[in-house]
């Protein structure tokens, strides 16, 4: 079993796709979830604190936009834990919508030149590609095995 | 309850929703996120002219669009970005135009980091919703009675008596010891205008220190120097009817106010440093070795051009006035540049948050430092008001609000 990061991070249609061939997905999600169960509610929606966009810091210098470094503190400790990923490209906000596209860029590259095996590729657009698509992720997560 | 609509991208996951809301809350209004469909967010380029690759940004405009259309969900809005994003500057801006252009809604536009904290929103969100609670008593446009107004600012303490539209006694300290101040300060203008305390019928109170000052003298009003500012510079500079612009550099921080028959439309209150404040102009005088009210005029016979200046940062602006001073410029070209420095980041800095339309009034203690509002002019190439009275602005706007409140 593998721990692949998928981007979009807030897609489901690609977590559950990683979770049935029996890996982990890293998503902001569950990362989400597990703020908001294991503290006290700090600072709803999202029970993000001032200190987030302060551990932000390990991945995003002081003078980049502190919405950036918040979600750094969340999404950077998935890159770092990330064995694989899988990177739709133009994913548009159907596919799993990240507010702040800054904080998108920054993780595409951080995942890119991570050197871990990512598997690339367009949001579909049609049946005939739908079916392309979830042919060749299965392929990627196997070879993970 | 007073609805501030919030179009914002990155509070949330800067840490400072839950700031917003308690700034919010502490004013008696309530933070509303206008619902919208996600075709509206798809089309949103369609009515509002652009859209973005951040879905946030999208989110905020198209929610915009959903005010215009649906005036009745807000009472006033409030336009929040990060610092330092350009995409989300742009939009702000946009967003802060758009809703300016199309509805009388107030608007309050900020940029915020992670160290954003409700005390930081308080007075900006109080301003809001005096905009809209208090609209009519803002639309008041003479003072009737005997009324006394006291602006408790960070460095000067001012009062001023009026009397039947008139102010006849104007008191000055600096501040110290905040309520002392405000004592001196208001029996110097009583004792000016040749009245006693007892007589007069409404004291109104504004400015950093309004909350102390005003639970001491049991005030009638107590009012954020935002709108009451506003109400001052309009009202002094009989340009009462019509669009103004208001600018106040003050010790702390500045104000830049978009006024609309006398009452706020949007603003922005702050200053990156305190290079960009009255502070530096204080220090600069302090260097030349001049009092500060010499300073305007030595400025006037210098010219900016021959000195490097740039006090973003006030230590860096010391470096220059050091360092200019050492290489042997001269001291009117100082004081000239070190006017010129402020006011350059003021119209850089906050003038661009805010739709400015003649005519253009300085106010506040700074404006009468002569080099100052010249700069100003030069800047926007616009005449700049500076009427009678500008330094006591808070004081004449809140005894002239007070009036209001003595009938009925």
């Amino acid at each position: 079993m593998a721990k692949v990061i998928v981007y979009p991070l807030t897609s489901t249609i690609l977590a559950d796709l990683v979770e049935r061939m029996g890996h982990e997905s890293l998503v902001i999600p569950t990362e989400v979830r597990k703020k908001i169960i294991s503290t006290s509610i700090d600072s709803p929606p999202l029970n993000i604190t001032p200190d987030d966009p302060k551990k932000g810091l390990k991945w995003a210098a002081v003078d980049v936009p502190s919405g950036v470094r918040g979600r750094m503190a969340i999404i950077g400790p998935l890159i770092e834990a990330a064995e694989a990923a899988i990177i739709i490209d133009d994913p548009g906000c159907l596919t799993g919508c990240s507010g702040c596209n800054r904080a998108n860029e920054l993780v595409r590259l951080l995942i890119k030149t991570k050197g871990i095996p990512v598997l690339e590729m367009n949001y579909p657009e049609d049946e005939n590609e739908a079916r392309g698509f979830v042919r060749k992720i299965k392929i990627f997560l196997e070879g993970l095995k | 309850m007073i609805r501030i609509a919030e179009l914002a991208c990155g509070p949330e996951y800067s840490g400072i929703q839950k700031e917003i809301e308690r700034a919010a809350e502490k004013v008696g209004a309530k933070i509303v996120y206008p619902e919208v469909s996600l075709e509206d967010i798809l089309n949103v380029e369609k009515k509002f002219g652009v859209k973005v690759a951040s879905g946030d940004l999208n989110l905020a405009m198209a929610r915009a669009v959903r005010i215009i259309e649906n005036p009745d969900l807000a009472d006033a809005v409030i336009v929040m970005t990060c610092f330092r994003c350009a995409e989300a500057a742009i939009i702000r801006s946009e967003i802060r135009k758009f809703i300016h252009e199309k509805s009388r809604l107030p608007v309050l536009s900020y940029s915020f980091t992670e160290r954003t904290t409700a005390e930081t929103l308080f007075t900006r969100m109080e301003a809001l919703v005096t905009t809209v609670k208090f609209r009519g008593l803002l639309a008041r446009e003479s003072q009737k009675g005997l009324t006394a107004g006291i602006d408790s600012g960070s460095t000067t303490t001012k009062s001023v008596v009026m009397k039947n539209n008139q102010v006849i006694g104007t008191g000055w300290v600096p501040t110290i010891e905040v309520i002392q101040s405000a004592e001196d300060a208001y029996d110097a203008a009583l004792s000016a205008a040749g009245v006693n305390r007892a007589d007069i019928q409404g004291l109104g109170v504004t400015g950093y220190g309004r909350f102390l000052v005003g639970k001491h003298f049991d005030a009638k009003l107590v009012q954020e120097e935002i709108t009451v500012n506003a109400k001052g510079a309009v009202f002094l500079a009989n340009a009462q009817k019509g669009s103004a612009t208001v600018i106040d550099i003050g010790g702390m921080d500045n104000k830049a106010i978009a006024v609309h028959d006398g009452i706020p439309g949007g603003f922005t209150m702050g200053g990156i440093c305190a290079g960009a404040s009255g502070r530096f102009l204080e220090l600069t005088a302090r260097r030349l070795g001049i009092d500060i009210t010499d300073l305007g005029k030595l400025a006037l016979k210098g010219n900016y051009e021959n000195v490097s200046m740039n006090s973003y940062c006030i230590v860096f602006g010391t470096q220059s006035l050091v360092n200019s001073l050492s290489m042997g410029c001269k001291p009117e070209d100082v004081a000239m540049a070190a006017c010129h420095s402020v006011a350059e980041q003021v119209y850089e800095q906050q003038l661009q948050e805010v739709e400015v339309k003649e005519p253009v009034i300085m106010v506040g203690g700074t404006s009468l430092i002569e080099g100052l509002p010249k700069a100003m002019e030069s800047l926007l190439n616009i005449n700049v008001i500076v009427p009678r009275y500008a330094q006591f602005v808070g004081a004449v706007g809140a005894s002239l609000l007070v009036s209001g409140l003595l009938e009925g």
